[in-house]
């Protein structure tokens, strides 16, 4: 997951000073912007030169996606996934979201711990307690086999399924917050004067509830895709190595065959990806007020 | 137009675990009336609203409308339009979508619901703004979108939480003047919740007066705030000086009251010889005798404060047995300008002070 994490924090922009009368209180994060700089702009900019200097200096690489069928089946593995994960993870996130934020105060707080505890716990320890559960011998299958609804075990582990399912599960709480951050923000007084003048429990959700908690979901919806465009260790166990996506891909040609420029290629590739999604995204929506920054 | 209705609580109660919100209130609302629930914070106001609104379940008591008990309907069933405290418009829709939301969740046609709101538009003088945000709006066109978006399905009742309370002391004027207008042109039945005794004055044709869930005293504002059964409401309605003393002689409907060495003349309809009463006396109720002038209650004490109130002045008089009086004095009355330890002699007719219950409360 290292590798999803990274992508994810070198995509949020550098604070870059609007206003120069601010000048001196820019002054002040100036270390930490070094340091910013040092550890996640540096070697990013490393891993864009050598994408057009290995093996040859140019644009070769880049060719490659066009022509080669490896890459593409890659790329589209990994946007399939990609978008997969991010619905279901929307659809049970928003649910839950909505539960825990129409919940009472002293129940919203074991909630959210619920919600939270997932986050402790390495992925790798996840990743395997999932292929325990959904192999052939696993706790699902047999359970599913005793009941009698089944014959012959599903294969629900070390294919697209099994990874959907591990992403989905790492990816949950983080569709949960932003969205209960906005539907926290709902005035409970709007849901009842909706119901005062007439509309159903379903209408106001329609209407009202639904419109209004839009915005937390598209963040979750951006937040949670970016995220699973660099899942590595998920779909590598739970994938069985026979689906490959970007993360998985890219290690491939850097560690095992040696092709450091494709490799560093497709996590340019990767990285612009993000910061497109950011940037079209943030023209629709305030992106600074949905991850909570300003007021 | 559906027609104005009429509403009755029944020995209404509300208990959140030990704690009584409200507490046996019964009341009714004539049609086309304009009620005004009035009380301090926490006097259980807005929960009874709630519970007119069906927001809010009673653990005892019946709400009926025209005489059918309402109690258990959900509130989309009860047909009535509400104001909240802070307005609650819907900050994603338009001001005309505002308006639309009841007449959509009815399922009215779009020609028909465009009619209906470009007309309530009218009645609020918002027509220019409808097509803008709610954030795009003033505090007082808020406030008036919310009143179009609660009468446009032509509600059985209209309920109000404080509606002006949020508005500048010159605007809730304005507004109050234009409520009552409306009230008076589409002849409905209005419930008001205020804790603003001014407000509920002017509006109202009945103004109830709640303390700690229980309701004091219902009635008309001035026979509320001529005759107020306790000590609370002669308080809470206005300013009020409160004297008691006893009854010392009974003669026909008036009754001779001593108060230390002062003996005050006062229209008394019950209590008996040695009876203690208390008397509310309201501050412009109270004459400055000149020389040669009488009355029926004649006192004289020194003035230890003043203040002038543009209109007219407001003085405290120290009487020797009545304690502190408090007495307003229209400006151009005033035959001099107060001072301190200034004497003065002042009086009062035997009918101008109302005998009061002493609940206890100030
Ligand atoms: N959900 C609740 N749980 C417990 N107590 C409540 C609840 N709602 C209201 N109360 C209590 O009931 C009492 C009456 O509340 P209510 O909101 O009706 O007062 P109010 O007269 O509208 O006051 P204000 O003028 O401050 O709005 C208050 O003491 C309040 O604390
Ligand atoms: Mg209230």
């Amino acid at each position: 997951m290292s590798s999803a994490v990274l992508t994810t924090r070198a995509a949020v922009p550098a604070p870059v000073p609007r206003h120069f009368a601010n000048a001196g209180w820019y002054a002040l994060i100036l270390p930490a912007f070094l340091l910013m700089t040092a550890i996640y702009v540096a070697p990013i900019l490393q891993v864009l030169a050598i994408s057009v200097t290995e093996p040859t200096t140019g644009l070769d690489n880049y060719e490659r996606l066009l022509t080669n069928a490896g890459v593409q089946r890659a790329i589209v593995t990994t946007l399939r996934i990609g978008l997969i994960t991010t619905a279901i993870a929307l659809l049970l996130g928003y649910v839950l979201a909505y539960v825990v934020a129409l919940a009472s105060p002293a129940a919203q707080r074991w909630w959210l711990l619920a919600v939270l505890v997932p986050l402790w716990i390495s992925v790798l320890v996840r990743a395997f307690a999932w292929v325990t559960l959904l192999r052939r011998q696993g706790l699902v299958n047999q359970g599913l086999m005793n009941a009698g609804i089944i014959d012959a075990p599903l294969a629900l582990v070390w294919n697209e399924l099994g990874i959907v399912i591990g992403m989905v599960h790492y990816m949950v709480p983080y569709a949960v917050l932003p969205m209960l951050a906005s539907m926290r923000e709902i005035d409970p007084r709007l849901l009842a004067a909706a119901r005062g003048l007439g509309a159903s429990r379903f209408t106001v959700f329609r209407r009202v509830f639904f419109p209004l908690s839009a915005p937390g979901l598209a963040a979750s919806g951006v937040l949670v895709f970016i995220f699973s465009l660099g899942f590595y260790i998920t779909p590598a166990i739970l994938g069985g190595g026979r689906t490959l996506m970007a993360a998985e891909w890219i290690k491939m040609q850097i560690l095992d065959i040696v092709r450091w420029g494709m490799g560093a290629m497709l996590a340019t590739v990767l990285v612009i990806a993000i910061l497109t999604t950011l940037a079209v995204f943030s023209r629709v929506v305030n992106l600074k007020r949905l991850f909570g920054a300003g007021a | 137009m559906s027609q104005a209705h009429a509403l009755s609580l029944v020995g209404l109660t509300k208990r959140y675990g030990s704690f009584t919100a409200v507490n046996d209130v019964s009341l009714d609302v004539a049609q086309g009336q304009f009620l005004t629930l009035l009380g301090p914070s926490g006097s259980g106001k807005t929960t009874i609203l709630m519970a007119i609104a069906g927001f809010v379940a009673p653990s005892a008591g019946a709400i009926l409308l025209d005489g059918r008990e309402i109690t258990p309907l959900p509130p989309e069933k009860r047909d009535f339009g509400m104001v909240f405290q802070g307005y609650a418009l819907f900050p994603h829709m338009t001001v005309a979508e505002n308006l639309a939301f009841p007449l959509r969740v009815r399922g009215m046609e779009r020609a028909e619901r465009d009619t209906k709101i470009r007309a309530t538009l009218d009645l609020v003088q918002l027509s220019q703004f409808a097509e803008r945000r709610p954030s795009q709006l003033s505090g007082g066109q808020q406030q008036r979108v919310a009143l179009a978006r609660a009468l446009v399905f032509e509600p059985n009742l209209l309920l109000l939480d404080e509606p002006l309370s949020a508005l500048d002391k010159k605007l809730r004027a304005e507004l109050q003047d234009e409520l009552k207008t409306l009230h008076r042109r589409i002849g409905r039945t209005f419930i008001n919740v205020t804790h603003d005794q001014e407000e509920a004055m002017s509006l109202s044709d009945t103004v109830a007066i709640l303390n700690h869930g229980k309701l004091i005293q219902i009635g008309a504002p001035d026979a509320l705030y001529d005759r107020p059964r306790t000590r609370f409401v002669a308080g809470f309605l206005g300013k009020s000086n409160m004297i008691s003393g006893r009854i010392a002689e009974r003669i026909g409907a008036t009754a001779r009251v001593s108060v230390g060495a002062t003996t005050l003349t006062q229209r008394l309809a019950t209590g008996a010889t040695g009876d203690t009463v208390l008397l509310s006396l309201r501050p412009e109720r109270i004459a400055l005798l000149g020389d040669g002038e009488t009355a029926e209650n004649m006192v004289e004490g020194h003035v230890s404060a003043w203040s002038y109130l543009g209109a007219g002045h407001s003085l405290t008089v120290e009487t020797t047995d009545l304690g502190s009086l408090r007495l307003t004095l229209p400006t151009w009355r005033a035959p001099f300008a107060p001072a301190e330890g200034l004497t003065l002699r002042l009086g009062w007719p035997s009918d101008a002070a109302a005998p009061v219950e002493d609940d206890g409360d100030e």
